[in-house]
């Protein structure tokens, strides 16, 4: 049982209210990611369902009962850290064993569980390693196992592969993952990339000053985002935001457009623009394209193996079935 | 080619040179003082006998022998010892408290106990010799105790707080999510992580402990006495014995200084920490 209730909650420091009146329900068994820009309060948010950090109003409701004004260690989660926040003097060993002598649980029955994380984790070699002897996936993986042990009713991750280089980033993203499908337990992640929410996610909940913006699986906040900061922040690379003739031609304020449904040419198209940068990533090409009115540059994606010369005319033709239209007020006009 | 700054030759002589100077600076009141108490009261007076003299070991003797100096010694060490205990015991939970739980009247409360550092000790005198008195407390070590604890404390609490800000908070809110309580963080957490701040802070109190003249002089007369006491009992009415007193002097700071170079790395920590990131 892992299910999360926020219900109006609030939160200020001083006079600065950081979180407005905010309403989030995560159901049990769900990877639930918060994604956004830094300083949008996701990791407050994440704080707040940990106990770290008390409501200014409002609240915390987990598997039906009020820990709004209960302790951390009595709510049943675990944590793990950005920066892994492993004790420097313990092995890694007792590192995991901690939460289980802080409950009383018996040798015998700590020692069970150590070994049969320890196995899942790849761990067994290093255990009587302290952290200072392990690499930074080694040690995240140690705080992963710290958090396992406890077998809590869910599980919260602060930017936990923030620290890690980008191969391993990707590895450990998938082992996260697999945890999560053979745990089945829910799960609450904070990320700023917005790629590690797409790819773990099954709820993504994107938040820009506090405010929810939109909650919805991966795909819906791709295909329909709400509005015009969902639609540029989810995607990557970010979605063209077209403002002026063009938009007013769609009846709307602003269009958006994916680099992936713009088809690129040579010789014609709707828009003519010049080439800025081709980025070739193997797999595809990114092109960025200067003169296009509206938008500025314009980011287009192109096959893997074309080549672009710096300054050559270039065609654009968006698909028509895959722009999007934003009002005034920036949200989705359907 | 890369300009690179050069250190000349002569500019390091010169640092070197100033080093050991300032360094034979300090220490020469106290190769002075030990020198002195291998001297008579008479040469040690004489500018004849500066540096050659005969020297003897009747201060020494007269010391043991007519002032009872182990006695002194044992109640230096009691009294610097539990008053160190007590401040760390006060000291850790307070800074604690103030490193990771902090309020908009921590920065203030830290300043306000620095302050009292400030406070002159004969301001006070009176009230605290009629309160001892009163109180039946008047030359006890309980009370030598209480006073050294309490006037060590803002220095203990301060440091111990510079030491504590050091350690990541995440690691104190790891062990709340893991289940310790309050205690526990600092028993199962804090204490080990910051083991080296805390021995220096104690070895740092236990010296101002040790040192200390004004209340252990005056609040005390034979029974809870410490080798404060037993120097300040050498001046006698006809004037100064030079050489007795240089042998009292030594023997007081003798044990400090011997502590002093055994420790000195985590003095020199203690005193640095939070100089140099």
């Amino acid at each position: 049982m892992g299910r999360i209730v926020l219900e109006q909650v609030t939160k200020s420091f001083g006079n600065t209210q950081v979180i407005p009146p905010l309403d989030l329900t995560i159901e049990d068994g769900e990877f639930a990611v918060f994604v956004g820009p830094s300083g949008c309060g996701k990791s407050t948010l994440l704080r707040l369902i940990a106990g770290l950090e008390d409501t200014t109003s409002g609240k915390v409701v987990i598997d039906d009962q009020d820990m709004t004004e209960i302790s951390p260690s009595k709510r049943g989660l675990a944590m793990v850290f950005q920066s892994y926040a492993l004790y420097p003097h313990m092995t890694v060993r007792k590192n995991i064993a901690f939460p289980m002598r802080m409950a009383g649980m018996s040798e015998e029955e700590q020692n069970k569980r150590i070994e049969t994380a320890a196995a899942s984790l790849n761990l067994t070699d290093y255990l009587d390693r302290k952290p200072g002897q392990l690499s930074g996936g080694q040690r995240q993986r140690v705080a992963i196992g710290r958090a396992i042990v406890r077998d809590p009713s869910a599980f919260l991750f602060d930017e936990p592969l923030s620290n890690l280089d980008a191969a391993l980033r990707v590895g450990m993203r998938l082992e996260i993952t697999e945890m999560h499908e053979r745990m089945q337990t829910t799960m609450i992640y904070v990320t700023h990339d917005q790629v590690e929410a797409m790819t773990m996610a099954n709820k993504i909940v994107v938040l820009q000053a506090g405010v929810i913006e939109q909650v919805g699986s991966p795909l819906e906040l791709y295909h329909k985002p709400r509005n015009k900061f969902v639609a540029g922040f989810i995607g990557s690379p970010k979605m063209n935001l077209i403002e002026g003739a063009e938009a007013k031609k769609h009846n709307a304020e602003t269009i958006g457009i994916r680099p992936e449904h713009v088809v690129v040419s040579n010789t014609d198209g709707l828009w003519k623009g010049t080439v800025g940068v081709a980025e070739h990533l193997g797999s595809d090409t990114f092109v960025h394209v200067h003169g296009i009115e509206g938008c500025d540059p314009m980011t287009v994606r192109a096959a893997g193996d074309a080549t672009f010369k710096h300054g050559e005319d270039i065609y654009l033709t968006p698909d028509e079935t895959q722009i999007h239209k934003f009002d005034a007020a920036g949200l989705r006009i359907e | 080619m890369a300009i690179v700054a050069q250190s000349s030759k002569y500019g390091q002589i010169s640092r070197t040179l100033l080093a050991w100077i300032v360094g034979l600076l300090f220490f020469f009141p106290i190769f002075w003082l030990v020198l002195t108490s291998f001297k008579t009261d008479a040469d040690a007076v004489k500018p004849e006998f500066l540096f050659f003299f005969t020297p003897t070991l009747e201060n020494y003797n007269n010391m043991t022998e007519n002032y009872d100096y182990w006695r002194f010694a044992t109640n230096s060490v009691i009294t610097s010892v539990f008053a160190t205990i007590f401040a760390l015991a006060v000291g850790i939970p307070c800074a604690y408290s103030m490193a990771f739980n902090p309020t908009r009247a921590t920065k203030d409360v830290l300043m306000w106990m620095l302050s009292t550092k400030m406070l002159p000790a004969a301001a006070v005198l009176y009230p605290m010799t009629f309160l001892t008195k009163s109180l039946g407390l008047f030359d006890t070590h309980f009370m030598v105790i209480v006073v050294l604890c309490l006037i060590n404390l803002p220095i203990v609490i301060w440091m111990l707080f510079t030491y504590f800000k050091e350690i990541p908070k995440e690691i104190i809110e790891a062990g709340q999510m893991d289940g310790v309580n309050t205690w526990g963080e600092i028993k199962e957490i804090l204490i080990p992580l910051a083991w080296g701040g805390i021995a220096s802070t104690a070895l740092l109190c236990f010296i101002f402990c040790w040192n200390e003249a004004y209340w252990t002089v005056r609040l005390t007369t034979i029974d809870a006495a410490t080798l404060s006491k037993l120097i300040e009992g050498n001046r006698a009415p006809e004037g100064l014995f030079f050489g007795r007193l240089s042998a009292v002097s030594a023997a007081a700071v003798g044990p400090i200084i011997v502590l002093g170079w055994f420790c000195q790395k985590q003095l020199v920590q203690g005193l640095s920490f939070g100089a140099v990131k």
